[in-house]
């Protein structure tokens, strides 16, 4: 019986341009075998919450560096919420300090990967996540 | 004949057994080099300094003339508080300025655009108009420091904005000097602050050389950055390699306005990375401006020699710095800035320790300052021109950089040039790769990062790193300002001057002089941003490049 790969999207929100990050994490999630949809920079909350239904993504994760991770983030939940995605694996990563971290996983974002984390923490923080 | 010579056999049975060294673009590090790896590779260049093709530097007598310019990077929230900071980091030593912009200015929006909620003021200073510029720049003396604008999308419109302020304060704009930024084609492949297509993009920089050419001979319009390019997943080679051909698609673009080379060649500049090994940074930007120099005087047949200088500023290496041990950067801080030293570099700015954090405090900034300081002060790095010239290792590795970027320029060649492999995202691909290898052999720890893979701390202490805070009411601030703006100016002249704008750009014009009357007449950044819109469009970008389709 062949299983459903795992799917992922992945979002650059707003105007920050540092997609180095974003695209080793794709490359890293492509080669653990998860199907995986990158939107591309400057998306707006909207555009990634229909993407993120149109692709029935079981992970949606964020990347956001350039320290607007809390306005994007609030703005995403509510509009995932709105399209009932409250069931899926939110993820998001980036220039992310300590104070903000706990804000963020108490704003539904379960995994949050700061600046230097390991693409293997992703890809095992995912499995497990979604068992 | 020479010492190294003699010692070869001796170092090369020594070496039998020792692992292999082969740096990031590719070239096998021997244990020893002599006089004869100097000749294999096709000798030293003899020339000195200030003499073409300019290996040694690009003037005779470099820093005991004048020292590098020392141009932090810099501006946060609105145009007075990037102001007060100017004028901290002037006090503190500082000889140039290098503006920071936010998010929104970058990429075209107003800060009252929805695609500007939360990063209004966040990275850098909010501009929306000539208002803002003419408060930035308020009481510093612009023939004193020169001032560098690091914006590309939105370039064309800042620098007539600068322009016009400096006009504004009785400045004879045909002696001004300047930066901009103002390289889309790098933007394309990494930091991503693009605009408009690729066509027009790269239209708009020939209308700032050209305009630049006639009406400010001594601004430079253009920094072309390897820098950002080697950040994204570049190694040092094909840093100069694509630098080298996106500067070559300018010259030709501004060539095809029926300019003379020497009209505009030593007005480009270039931003270049300074991380990595330090021998192949400094060889890479010897064989750079030996390079750089045959390129405008031989092919491109130019008859003034300083229109083949690669001036630079080096600096930087954000890549190289790492969240873990973060004071290690300080230290990491010091080597980069004697790499751009040794490196011969015009203007040097460096990341400061605490930006794998944030963006940086007043103290950071300065400590960044001070380690610039201190290598011309105490260390004696202004006294000699190219020290490291006449080094059979230098010499050697320098004569194996320009090979390899020669060979790789030929390869973007063979791909239908620059443009056309920005445009296709065949660089894009190529950068992404090579970043997604970097990473692993950063986790396999095949390539050595301290404090990251080795020497890390088993309880890793909590940082002490101060974070530059964001001011939230700054961002009303500058909308209400904005909107002021929007009320006093008068509402038909801006109209006009946008109206005209759209007219140039739709009949193929420079369009430069239509953007000196739009700024003078108050237009904001996205409503001009907006007017070319309506004729160039907006650039898509081609992510289905990126492995995906699998």
């Amino acid at each position: 019986m062949s299983e459903r790969k795992i799917r992922v999207l992945l979002a650059k929100p707003g105007l920050d341009g540092h997609d180095v990050g974003a695209k080793v994490v794709v490359q890293a999630l492509i080669e653990a075998g998860f199907d995986v949809t990158y939107t591309g920079l400057r998306q707006t909350p909207e555009a990634i919450a229909k993407a993120a239904q149109a692709a029935d993504a079981d992970v949606i994760g964020l990347s956001i560096l350039s320290g607007a991770h809390l306005p994007l983030c609030r703005r995403i939940r509510d509009l995932l919420l709105d399209r009932g995605l409250h069931d899926k694996l939110w993820i998001v990563g980036g220039n992310i300090p300590e104070t903000d971290r706990m804000v963020l996983r108490q704003l539904g974002y379960r995994g949050v990967f700061p600046t230097g984390s390991r693409t293997e923490e992703i890809v095992s923080f995912i499995r497990e996540n979604l068992k | 004949m020479s010492v190294g010579k003699d010692n070869e056999p001796a170092a090369r049975s020594a070496s039998r057994g020792v692992r292999p060294v082969v740096n990031e673009s590719g070239i096998e590090i021997k244990p020893l080099y002599g006089a004869q790896d100097v000749a294999a590779t096709g000798g030293m260049d003899e020339s000195g300094p200030g003499e073409a093709p300019f290996t040694r530097g690009i003037h005779p007598l470099m820093y005991r003339q004048r020292p590098w310019t020392m141009r932090q990077y810099t501006g946060f929230a609105n145009a007075a508080d990037t102001n007060k900071r100017f004028k901290y980091l002037i006090a503190n030593g500082q000889t140039g300025l290098n503006v920071a912009f936010d998010l929104a200015t970058q990429c075209g929006y107003d800060s009252d655009a929805p695609e500007a909620m939360g990063e209004v003021g966040r990275v850098g200073m909010a501009v929306d108009t000539l208002r803002d510029f003419e408060i930035a720049f308020d009481g510093i003396d612009l023939d004193a420091i020169t001032v560098s604008l690091t914006i590309n999308g939105a370039a064309a419109i800042l620098i007539a904005m600068y322009l016009a302020m400096a006009e504004k304060r009785g400045y004879d704009v045909a002696r001004l000097r300047g930066t901009a930024q103002n390289d889309i084609l790098k933007e394309f492949i990494g930091r991503g602050t693009w605009v408009f297509p690729v066509d027009p993009s790269v239209k708009l920089v020939a209308d700032t050389i050209e305009y630049c050419a006639k009406v400010a001979p001594k601004y430079s319009p253009v920094s072309v950055c390897g820098y950002h390019i080697r950040e994204s997943g570049a190694t040092p080679a094909e840093e100069m390699a694509y630098a080298f051909a996106i500067a070559k698609a300018y010259a030709d673009a501004t060539l095809a306005r029926g300019l003379d080379i020497d009209e505009f060649a030593g007005r480009l500049s270039f931003n270049f990375n300074v991380f990595g090994n330090l021998f192949e940074q400094v060889a890479k930007f010897r064989a750079g401006r030996r390079l750089w120099a045959k390129i405008i005087l031989d092919q491109y047949g130019a008859k003034n020699p300083a229109s083949g200088w690669m001036r630079m500023i080096a600096g930087g290496g954000g890549f190289g710095l790492t969240i873990e041990q973060p004071e290690n950067n300080i230290m990491r801080g010091a080597y980069y800035a004697l790499i751009a030293a040794l490196g011969g570099a015009q203007t040097m700015a460096l990341c400061c320790y605490d930006e794998a954090y944030t963006i940086p405090t007043p103290k950071a900034q300065r400590i960044s300052l001070r380690t610039m300081q201190l290598l011309i002060e105490e260390m004696g790095l202004a006294d000699t021109v190219d020290p490291l010239g006449g080094s059979y290792y230098i010499e050697t590795l320098t004569n194996q950089m320009e090979q390899k970027i020669v060979e790789i320029m030929g390869w973007v060649d063979a791909n239908g040039g620059i443009v056309k492999a920005v445009a296709d995202g065949l660089i894009q691909k190529r950068v992404s790769e090579y970043a997604y290898q970097r990473q692993r052999a950063l986790e396999s720890g095949v390539l050595r990062k301290v404090g990251v893979n080795c020497y890390t701390e088993s309880e890793e202490e909590n940082p002490n790193v101060e974070l530059h805070p964001y001011d939230e009411m700054g961002a009303l601030e500058q909308i209400e300002s904005l909107r002021r703006v929007r009320a006093e100016r008068s509402n038909d002249a801006a109209e006009r001057a946008l109206n005209a704008l759209r007219a140039d750009a739709k009949a193929g014009r420079n369009v430069m002089p239509a953007l000196m009357e739009a700024v003078k007449a108050y237009a904001s950044v996205g409503e001009m941003t907006s007017a070319m819109v309506d004729v160039y469009g907006r650039f898509k970008e081609p992510t289905r490049l990126w492995g995906l389709a699998a």
